[in-house]
C-alpha cells in the first residue's frame, strides 16, 4: 500500500511517501489514519485535523471507505488553486 | 485539452487554437487566473503551487465532462501552471468555445468554480521572509455549491 502527502500536511511530517507492506488490521482509511498516527508525534497530531482529505486511487474517498494493499492512498490539507 | 505545467502560457495562441479548423463555432470565452497581493499581505512576492500528479488531471477531466453534459459546448482547453509564480504572473487559463456565447460563458466561470474546490492543487504565499499555505476560502464552495442549483 502506498501513501502520499501533500502541501502542508506532507511538510509538517516532513515526509512524502510511505509504504505498507503489511496491512494485517487495516480495511479502511481510518486504519491508515491510526496506524500511522502510532508514532506519535507529529503524525497523531497532524493527521487528527478534521480538515484533512483523503483520496483512494486518485479519486476522493472518506475515512471510511475501504482500502486494499494496492491502493494508492493520499492525504492532503482542503485545495487552493486556481 | 489539460495542461500542468510550470512555463507560461500566451492566452492569443490558446484563442486561435481554438478557431482553426472550426468553422462551427461562434463564441469563445475565456478566464485568465493571476498572481495578487492577497489581503494584507502586501509584502508578497509571489507563490509556489504544488498538485498531485494523475489525480489533478482526472479531477479536471470530470469537470470538463460534467460541463460538456449542461452544455453544448465544443472544446475545453485548462492549463494550470506549477512550482513558483512571480506577482502577476498567469496562474490558469480556462477557453471554453461553443456555437453561441452563453453556453462558453456558463461552462467556463462552471469550469473554473469547481476547479477552485475539486482540482488537488495548493498554494503557498511567498514573501522575503516567510512562506505559507493558503487556507481554503468557504466563498470558494458557496460558489460551486450554487451551479448544483
Amino acid at each position: 500500500m502506498k501513501i502520499l502527502f501533500f502541501a502542508s500536511l506532507r511538510e509538517r511530517l516532513q515526509c512524502d511517501q510511505e509504504t505498507f507492506n503489511d496491512i494485517t488490521g487495516i480495511s479502511t482509511a481510518q486504519d491508515v489514519v491510526d496506524r500511522l498516527s502510532e508514532r506519535g508525534a507529529p503524525w497523531d497530531t497532524a493527521l487528527e485535523n478534521g480538515k484533512i482529505l483523503v483520496s483512494i486511487n486518485q479519486e476522493m474517498a472518506s475515512l471510511n471507505s475501504a482500502v486494499n494493499a494496492d491502493d494508492e492512498i493520499a492525504f492532503f490539507p482542503p485545495v487552493t488553486g486556481g | 485539452m489539460i495542461s500542468i505545467q510550470e512555463a507560461d502560457f500566451n492566452v492569443q495562441d490558446e484563442m486561435d487554437a481554438f478557431r482553426t479548423d472550426c468553422p462551427n463555432i461562434g463564441a469563445i470565452c475565456c478566464f485568465t487566473g493571476l498572481v495578487r497581493e492577497f489581503g494584507d499581505r502586501s509584502d508578497l512576492t509571489g507563490m509556489f503551487l504544488e498538485h498531485y500528479p494523475g489525480m489533478t488531471e482526472k479531477a479536471l477531466q470530470s469537470i470538463i465532462d460534467q460541463a460538456h453534459e449542461r452544455w453544448p459546448i465544443n472544446q475545453v482547453r485548462v492549463i494550470h501552471r506549477v512550482g513558483e509564480l512571480k506577482m502577476s504572473d498567469q496562474i490558469v487559463f480556462v477557453g471554453v468555445s461553443s456555437a453561441h456565447r452563453e453556453a462558453s460563458f456558463s461552462a467556463c466561470e462552471f469550469i473554473m468554480d469547481y476547479l477552485k474546490v475539486d482540482a488537488p492543487f495548493w498554494k503557498k504565499e511567498l514573501t522575503s521572509s516567510s512562506s505559507d499555505w493558503v487556507e481554503e476560502k468557504g466563498t470558494d464552495q458557496k460558489r460551486a455549491e450554487r451551479w448544483k442549483k
